[in-house]
């Protein structure tokens, strides 16, 4: 560090410094992207990338609700199960009551959980980790009481289509994920909600005191979650064909990493659509990358608790770094 | 009128007792097998091993911390003693094993206790980084130990003493320990202040990096005793056999009425949790209900086990 800074040059990229260090995300994506083009001949080709897209996507648009509960300073556990219960009733409803209902079904259930998660959570004052790990697993049981154990299949295969629809090389699923990730960081920062939220998840009393209506927008935040979680159900459905009742397994774990690898505190009041994309696109490549290496599975999941570790530190360091000043 | 306020205000801090007892008479009246000695040594047998995880954890959780990391320390630590005791006999296995979940544990403890890392992100990170080591260390394949019929290793998860099953004495015993270590000695107390006021606790002297890298040692080292019961049960491992561990340890020990936020709660009340959760189970069962209700039910009496607590607690039932 230059101990005086005169020039507007240093500031200039000491500011830039500054930026790249609070958004480190984008440091260990290009990090990823580079290390593994030149590794394997295979990652950087059209191909790859769209399937790197479309592979992020499911757990990018968990994430997308994820971040607007951990903005508020709560958390979702339930996801994984909310997208297991949604798979299962798109495609098991299908019979009884047509294609397009049933998919309207599926979404309605992962709004309903979600605003349940927030009415209990806002009303009841309890934690909202112990309410969504109750949820978790009593979602799980209603999964597994509906599908009878076994994965339920698609009668009719047209059904699948729907998955293969893709603008140029970007399949259907990523467009959802990248548009509800713009929609949603629009909401964050253009709206009152948005506004409202970052300021519950920054100081709740304070917000209290200002007139805001905590607990209405905690449970906006829980329904949206949940909603999205059946919206990756819903896609996870269309590019299966079946409905796995473990569909989803630990998936609110992957979530959790990718939005807090983006740099979105888990304390709340600090976060954004951008950094949980960042996060998302991270992982994905890190997971598909180590997969095109050929490197075996326990590689992948070492690196990846090995690179959240680094990724706290690294902010543990920033915190300090700003306070010394 | 002073001894019914007084009665009235021990139900109220006793109420999840009062509720469980009442649930247990009700399953009991409505089946015959559920309150036979058999039944309940059943039932505490097999909550013996999520129970002795638990006691270890909940002195994480009364500093107000998490740990997540158990479920993939009991895999990696069944797999690590079952593999060891085929090569260098059940003894050295134990200790490998019991050595092996000390330095883990320790590393979660250095990491959210002197580097004052987010724990549900540190553990979190753990819970990955020890599937892979398993793997690693396994190759992807079971092991398992042959002459389960003859080493006295199966001891501990397949014998009784007295009549009671050896995993059940375990578990009572450990939990015994730790309760004095929590409630009768200074470290004990010093758990209890740094979850209460971390920073009250660090002016009296009291180091709160210490006290909680000793709970997360703790923890995983009770992790290791839950792994050799695991272990002589089984007498083999997958490299799943612990997954999601970690949330039905939770589970129990938020229903025993230790808060989340840290500074209260107790090894008997983790106890009493993780045995309630074994016995809504069971009386579920018993009673003739498809196997995954009981996930259903323990949905509902979490919420509403920490929802009264809690109520009773600030007087009112909204927040």
């Amino acid at each position: 560090m230059t101990t005086v800074k005169t020039t507007g040059q240093s500031r200039v990229t000491d500011s830039a410094i500054t930026w790249l260090f609070r958004n480190h995300i984008w440091l260990f994506l290009c990090l990823a992207v580079m290390i593994f083009s030149i590794t394997s001949p295979y990652f950087l080709t059209v191909n790859n990338i769209s399937n790197v897209l479309t592979q992020g996507a499911f757990i990018g648009i968990l994430a997308v609700g994820m971040t607007m509960v951990m903005i508020d300073g709560e958390i979702d556990l339930s996801v994984g199960a909310t997208l297991a219960l949604s798979t299962a009733l798109a495609i098991g409803l299908q019979e009884q009551i047509g294609v397009w209902p049933a998919v309207l079904a599926g979404l309605l259930s992962g709004a309903a959980l979600g605003f349940l998660n927030g009415t209990i959570t806002a009303y009841s004052g309890i934690h909202s980790f112990i309410v969504t790990l109750g949820a978790l697993i009593g979602i799980r049981g209603l999964v597994f009481i509906y599908t009878g154990e076994d994965a339920l299949m698609v009668q009719d295969f047209s059904y699948t289509e729907y998955a293969e629809i893709y603008l140029g090389p970007v399949s259907i699923t990523a467009l959802t994920f990248f548009a509800l990730a713009l929609f949603f960081q629009w909401v964050l920062s253009s709206t009152r909600h948005g506004r409202e939220t970052f300021a519950i998840g920054d100081n709740i009393e304070a917000a209290h005191d200002a007139g805001i209506n905590i607990k209405r927008h905690k449970i906006i935040n829980f329904t949206i979650c949940g909603t999205m979680a059946a919206v990756a159900g819903i896609l996870l459905s269309m590019r299966l064909g079946t409905a796995e009742p473990n569909a989803g397994k630990v998936w609110e774990l992957w979530t959790i990493i990718a939005v807090v690898l983006g740099g979105t505190r888990l304390t709340g009041g600090f976060g954004s659509m951008w950094k949980t994309i960042g996060g998302v696109m991270t992982l994905a490549v890190l997971r598909n990358g180590l997969r095109l290496l050929n490197t075996p599975n326990y590689v992948e999941l070492m690196v990846m608790g090995t690179v959240l570790i680094l990724a706290l530190l690294l902010d543990r360091f920033l915190a300090n770094r700003t306070e010394a000043r | 009128m002073e001894s019914i306020s007084g009665v009235i205000s021990q139900l109220k801090k006793h109420g999840l007792l009062v509720a469980f007892t009442v649930f247990l008479a009700a399953v009991a009246l409505s089946t015959d097998a559920f309150l036979s000695v058999g039944n309940i040594l059943d039932v505490l047998r097999q909550v013996s091993i999520t129970g002795m995880i638990a006691i270890g954890t909940t002195f994480v959780v009364i500093t107000g911390r998490l740990d997540l990391s158990v479920g993939s320390m009991l895999t990696l630590l069944t797999v690590v003693l079952v593999d060891q005791h085929d090569h260098v006999g059940p003894l050295l296995a134990i200790i490998i094993m019991l050595t092996t979940a000390v330095a883990l544990g320790a590393f979660n403890g250095l990491l959210v206790g002197y580097l004052k890392l987010n724990a549900l992100i540190v553990t979190l990170a753990m819970l990955s980084f020890l599937q892979g080591l398993t793997l690693l260390y396994s190759g992807g394949s079971n092991v398992n130990i042959p002459n389960a019929q003859t080493t006295w290793f199966r001891f501990f998860g397949r014998s009784d003493l007295f009549g009671i099953p050896v995993p059940v004495i375990l578990f009572l015993g450990v939990a015994a320990l730790a309760a004095f270590l929590l409630g009768r000695t200074v470290y004990g107390r010093q758990v209890y202040a740094v979850g209460g006021n971390e920073t009250a606790s660090n002016f009296s002297g009291v180091s709160s990096s210490r006290t909680v890298f000793w709970a997360y040692v703790l923890s995983a080292l009770a992790t290791g005793f839950a792994a050799m019961i695991l272990g002589s049960r089984v007498m083999g491992a997958q490299n799943t056999i612990g997954q999601g561990y970690e949330l039905t340890v939770l589970a129990g020990i938020i229903l025993g009425g230790t808060s989340m936020l840290g500074g209260s709660g107790s090894v008997w009340r983790t106890v009493i949790g993780i045995s309630m959760l074994g016995f809504i189970q069971n009386g579920l069962l018993l009673m003739g209900f498809e196997y995954y209700v009981q996930w259903l039910v323990t949905w509902a009496v979490i919420i509403v086990a920490v929802w009264v607590d809690l109520a009773g607690k600030r007087g009112r039932v909204l927040a």
